[in-house]
């Protein structure tokens, strides 16, 4: 078997832009519901919940609950973008067979909407660590590494919800998806507690959760405690990207290209 | 005049199934050349795999010269598509549409505003620049489409079915456009299932069926080889069609019966109408009309375009 080579150009570059310069016109409507949504979930669990909890694992709650906020805000801003917006565009606007009309291949296309996926990523995240911040939740100086961090990671979910995409296109499968997928991790990647008090089991099914690894990260970078035990995390997450990338073009290539 | 595409025993099959059965065709440079036939004929898929985004199952294809399957990139650097169904960008104004796509063939940012602005004169939408593409009407939208399409200034404009949904008056502004593009020297290729369309702006075509093409030719040409200038409609009671033959034989090359109306295919109309005085009595509809490509059509498949339009 030869080396899978993809057939990529500097028009990647386009794509990206293209949907950036529609986001630019409709991002007022897209904010609140990526943006608004973690603030309220930080004021309600952070300050409610926060009263009676008080530490976790050392630190007051609201300081813990932050960096995972950002980090599962950050997920769920690409995954929307790479199941519903991906598939509008490819299957109603038809923005795909367009930008294929013109010298753009589909790995051209699929790369472009990849980088679009982690931009919102990064977009998003780093909104959140700005308003965090200037809550004074933010400890050290390491936590500039985040937004590579979730650029990484938008990368790897922008991958995941474009596989999806491409192997049940239908915009009633994405509930599933949702609340299949990217609920439970959202609720057992140690965003809101520490696993250690899970069962066993639940403790090691984290170790293949994508947003634990990107909590972790997140966490110890946001909260000051940079360390080898990060690097593991990392490789895992690039690890994970590189294994999946190929995944999303063969599938909406299946589904484009007949 | 060189071929501009080179079509040869082309295949094009969707899980096994062929749909575009092993046709040859080429199209000249600065021509107009017109792919005919009903829905499911093979038109779009045929043309899909001209711009490179369909692969071929079998045979060649080369545009400018160059292979479709080896060099898709510099293929579409020179073409312009426009595609069937409409892909605008609805977020964005009529100008931004122009512009954004221009980025693709990476004209700088003055060339693509002049090449933007020279276009949306040409095609009447100047005023209408700084307006979302979601405001435009159909046929508005059609022809920014077909402007969007030549931000590259490409060799040739490939049109899949460019007048479909729109109502008369659009479809002659898109019509009076496109032949004062020939007229600039692009050469077009159009598929249609519309025959005035052919006839309108086609100097040569193809007649597309179930992947195969029937006839290709001028369209005066396939009409006068087919069918002849003027063709004689009847619908009468039953029975009439024995009585028909019999006193106009002398005057008939043909006929053809197409659902309740007989088409009959006269050496000379009025001469034959003369001999079927007799019994014309037993007519409801009688008609002499100038011959169409449609009547080529019938005459050629024995079914109509226009039914099959309707099926699908």
């Amino acid at each position: 078997m030869t080396l899978w080579r993809p057939d990529l150009s500097p028009l990647v570059w386009r794509v990206f832009q293209r949907n950036l310069l529609v986001y630019r016109k409709t991002w007022k409507v897209s904010l609140s519901f990526n943006f608004f949504e973690p603030l309220l979930y930080l004021g309600a669990l952070g300050f409610g919940l926060g009263a009676y909890v008080q530490q976790m694992e050392g630190v007051p709650y609201l300081y813990y609950l932050a960096p995972g906020l950002l980090a599962s805000s950050a997920m769920f801003a690409t995954t929307y973008e790479c199941t519903y917006g991906s598939f509008v565009r490819m299957a109603y606007q038809k923005t795909y067979h367009a930008m294929l009309a013109t010298p753009a291949s589909i790995e051209d296309v699929v790369a472009g909407e990849l980088i679009y996926g982690a931009f919102k990523s990064v977009l998003y995240g780093t909104v959140i660590l700005l308003v965090v911040a200037a809550l004074g939740l933010v400890a050290s100086p390491w936590a500039l590494l985040v937004p590579p961090v979730l650029a990484v990671s938008g990368l790897l979910f922008g991958a995941l919800s474009m596989i999806w995409t491409g192997l049940v296109p239908n915009m009633d499968s994405f509930n599933y998806f949702f609340s299949l997928i990217i609920t439970p991790l959202f609720l057992f990647s140690g965003v809101f507690f520490p696993l250690a008090g899970m069962p066993a089991f639940v403790q090691q099914a984290a170790w293949i959760s994508p947003l634990y690894h990107v909590v972790n990260l997140t966490r110890d970078l946001v909260m000051g405690n940079p360390g080898v035990h990060l690097i593991g995390d990392l490789v895992w997450l690039l690890v994970a990207v590189i294994v999946v990338l190929p995944a999303p073009v063969f599938l909406v290539r299946r589904l484009v290209i007949k | 005049m060189r071929d501009v595409i080179c079509a040869r025993d082309l295949v094009k099959a969707f899980n096994g199934k062929e749909v575009v059965k092993g046709i040859s065709f080429s199209v000249r440079q600065g021509e107009c050349f017109g792919l005919l036939g009903p829905n499911g004929a093979g038109k779009s898929s045929t043309v899909k795999m001209i711009y490179c985004f369909l692969p071929v199952t079998s045979g060649t294809l080369t545009v400018m010269g160059l292979d479709v399957q080896k060099k898709p990139r510099e293929i579409k650097r020179k073409l312009g598509v426009v595609a069937q169904e409409n892909n605008l960008d609805n977020e964005l104004t009529v100008m931004g549409n122009l512009l954004v796509y221009a980025s693709f063939f990476n004209l700088s940012k003055r060339e693509a505003q002049l090449k933007a602005e020279e276009l949306l004169a040409f095609f009447g939408l100047e005023e209408y620049q700084h307006k979302k593409v979601e405001t435009l009407s159909g046929g508005m939208k059609r022809r920014l489409t077909i402007a969007r399409a030549l931000v590259n200034s490409p060799e040739i404009l490939i049109l899949d079915e460019p007048t479909t949904g729109l109502d008369p008056q659009a479809r002659h502004l898109v019509w009076q456009r496109l032949r004062s593009l020939k007229e600039r020297g692009v050469t077009l290729l159009l598929t249609t299932h519309y025959m005035d369309e052919a006839v309108q702006l086609c100097d040569r075509l193809i007649i597309i069926d179930m992947g195969r093409i029937l006839e290709d030719g001028r369209p005066r040409d396939l009409i006068g080889r087919h069918v002849g200038e003027t063709l004689l409609e009847i619908r009468g009671d039953t029975g009439v069609l024995d009585s028909i033959l019999e006193n106009g034989c002398a005057y008939l090359k043909g006929h053809m019966i197409v659902g309740d109306t007989i088409l009959l295919y006269p050496t000379d109309g009025q001469a034959l109408i003369q001999a079927l005085r007799p019994v014309s009595d037993r007519f409801s509809h009688q008609a002499l009309r100038p011959a169409t490509l449609e009547d080529v059509f019938l005459k050629l498949t024995g079914r109509g375009l226009v039914d099959d339009f309707v099926e699908a």
